[in-house]
């Protein structure tokens, strides 16, 4: 048994595929065919059903020797992902008619994944290059895995295209409507959402300063700024319509309001943040009140800052694209969302949600490399 | 030679009551010192007996609530304005988002030194703490007894004619203390600069100064003022000889006459 390493997904593995081939039709059709082997009937797998299984079966059996953990990883790698790409192409033309041993091969290729994960996270390798691979390809396996389950199921269960469509179909809608999405963007995310977000957070930190240096103001705005932040946008947002028109102005002061007092509360938090014996030491130079700001109180409250920017990016997104439904001109993404709802063009709705996210993503991503070269110093990013 | 000098320092009757939420705190009371110019004063004494708040209320970062207290001949606040001293606080207070070498720039930057005379000073003083070469590290990536080094080398670029230091040399080994209390020995001789220096060593207290202030706690008060007679010049071995170890006995006596009134 030396040579015998047995995981408990290729074990189970290897079970399904045994119960799967057991239990015979993967598809209606086929059962249909089996049941009157006179008629001619097309049906899914027709050469490729021994071949999936086969695969599966190999892979997870080699898996169970002992191999290099690399080579072991590159076996389940393969022989998953084809068995996967199989499932789903062969369902093509089929979709609905799905039984039970196509759930159960498509559960054994994902128990295989998930070792092959298991496997590369465990790999140490030596090399930056190596590294930074590695770091690239588990949260890719981790995100294909998603959609290969998300397009199996749908396909296979027949699941209604109003409520979920396979990501295939929305990747077909997203490709083949490039332009609108295009100009949607623009509209929604470099003009009212980037606008409303550089205004609202600037806002934010400049009345956040006079209301440190102002303390009657700070008695008086913290309290507004409270008020402000907890109007409800479904509100606010068709009143900012009727006042700047239905164009991007009216989306970008909703988002201005939304982004406005998360960046006022954290400045002030972190304006009280720099230590006491730092400012005590600012005293002894005599220091007055703005050099003390700008060589201490803002750097020390940097960290609070870039944690507004952060909370703000989502905020902005949220906020532009729902004011949008209160009425804009025909583009836009809140505008898209809501109209093709009404039209039934799932795959529309759910390409600009793709769309959407990934801009939230990358906005998010953008503002936290920012912050990790500002607070390079802080505990938390220097890791001690 | 307080008596001639004029006086840099000058308390009477000074006294600090903290109002805490467990009632009121006498960190300092009947305060009566004058610390002449070129002075080098330690005060010692045993944890909480106001050491801190001491030289606090002389660099105006605490009010006294009794008595009066002049530095230079002003109010504590006017002499802090006129950035009448430098401070060594017990922690090094380095800003961890500048290097070692910004750090001790800070005060230059405020009070306005060109670049040229910024980098002059901090190449001296660098020097002068052993600290060549970590100019471009961060706070985080040097030793504790390194920053407070850094810490001792921003107070001494700032270069003002009195110089508060709070247990400057308490995280250091005893190699680095002994060379750092030698440099500043020859500093304060060359700069007649005037020195207020907190301490928990009796040695390093009789080593440095030419005053030694005992202090006890609850309330915090001076108990004894020791003159000493070493002669300004004081070579590290000075610490065997017998005259050496009679001040130190007399200090040691002094913190123990003000442990037993507290039992
Ligand atoms: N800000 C404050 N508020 C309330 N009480 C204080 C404050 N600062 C100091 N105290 C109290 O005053 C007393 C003297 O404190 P201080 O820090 O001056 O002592 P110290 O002699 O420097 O002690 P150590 O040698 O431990 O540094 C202590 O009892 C302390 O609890
Ligand atoms: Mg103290």
């Amino acid at each position: 048994m030396i040579w015998l390493k047995p995981s408990w997904q290729a074990v189970l593995a290897i079970l399904l595929c045994l119960v799967a081939f057991a239990l015979g039709a993967m598809s209606k059709p086929e059962a249909a065919a089996l049941a009157e082997p006179a008629a001619t009937i097309a049906y899914p797998y027709m050469d490729t059903k021994g071949l999936i299984l086969a695969l599966l079966l190999i892979a997870a059996l080699v898996s169970t020797v002992r191999l290099a953990p690399l080579v072991e990883g590159v076996v389940l790698f393969v022989g998953a992902h084809i068995a996967a790409w199989l499932l789903i192409k062969g369902i093509g033309g089929f979709e609905g008619t799905a039984l039970a041993p196509y759930f159960l091969a498509l559960a054994a290729a994902w128990l295989l994944a998930w070792r092959c994960v298991g496997l590369l996270s465990s790999l140490r390798p030596a090399a930056n290059g190596a590294k930074t691979a590695l770091r690239l390809v588990i949260p890719a396996i981790f995100g294909a895995w998603i959609l290969i389950i998300w397009e199996a199921v749908t396909r296979g269960a027949g699941i209604p295209f109003i409520l979920l469509p396979p990501p295939s179909a929305i990747g077909a809608r997203i490709a083949n409507s490039l332009p609108i999405l295009g100009s949607d963007v623009r509209q929604t995310i470099f003009k009212a959402v980037l606008i409303g977000y550089i205004v609202g957070s600037f806002a934010g930190f400049i009345v956040a300063i006079l209301a440190d240096r102002v303390p009657f103001l700070r008695r008086g705005l913290l309290p507004i700024g409270n008020m402000v932040s907890a109007l409800p946008i479904i509100g606010v947002a068709p009143i900012m319509v009727m006042w700047f028109g239905f164009d991007w102005p009216s989306k970008a002061a909703v988002v201005i309001i939304m982004t406005f007092f998360p960046m006022l509360v954290n400045t002030v938090a972190g304006l009280a943040a720099s230590g006491h014996m730092e400012r005590d030491l600012m005293r002894t130079y005599a220091s007055g009140y703005w050099p003390t700001l700008l060589k201490l109180r803002l750097p020390a409250a940097m960290p609070f800052i870039f944690n507004a920017l952060k909370i703000n990016s989502t905020l902005a997104l949220i906020g532009a694209i729902v004011a949008e439904f209160f009425g804009t001109p025909v583009v836009g993404m809140g505008f898209r969302i809501s109209t093709e709802v009404g039209r039934m063009n799932i795959d529309m709705v759910w390409a600009e949600i793709a769309v959407a996210a990934l801009a939230g993503s990358v906005f998010y991503g953008v503002v936290a490399l920012v912050e990790r070269a500002v607070t390079f110093w802080h505990p938390s990013v220097r890791g001690g | 030679m307080s008596g001639q000098s004029p006086a840099v320092v000058s308390a009477s009757k000074l006294g600090l009551t903290f109002q805490t939420n467990d009632g009121p705190v006498q960190a300092l009371s009947n305060v009566d010192l004058t610390i002449g110019k070129g002075e080098f004063v330690s005060f010692i004494g045993p944890s909480g007996c106001g050491k801190t708040t001491l030289l606090r209320v002389i660099a105006d970062l605490e009010k006294p609530t009794a008595g009066a207290i002049s530095v230079n001949g002003m109010t504590p606040e006017q002499a802090r304005e006129s950035r009448a001293y430098g401070y060594v606080f017990q922690a090094a207070a380095l800003f961890p988002w500048r290097t070692i070498e910004r750090n001790v720039a800070l005060p230059l930057e405020i009070i306005g030194l060109s670049k040229a005379e910024q980098a002059d000073r901090i190449k001296r003083t660098m020097e002068l703490v052993n600290l060549s070469g970590f100019e471009k590290k961060y706070p985080w990536q040097l030793s504790g007894g390194m920053q407070q080094r850094a810490s001792i080398a921003r107070a001494l670029a700032f270069d003002a004619d009195l110089l508060l230091m709070d247990e400057p040399f308490g995280a250091l080994d005893e190699i680095v203390r002994d060379h750092l209390n030698e440099q500043l020995l020859s500093l304060w001789d060359r700069t007649n600069k005037t020195i207020c220096f907190v301490t928990h060593s009796i040695p390093e207290a009789v080593y440095l100064s030419t005053r030694i202030v005992v202090m006890s706690p609850r309330p915090g008060r001076v108990t004894d003022i020791i003159e000493s007679t070493l002669s300004r010049k004081r070579p590290l071995d000075i610490r065997e000889t017998p005259e050496f170890l009679a001040i130190a006995a007399r200090v040691r006596d002094g913190l123990r006459a003000g442990h037993s009134y507290e039992d």
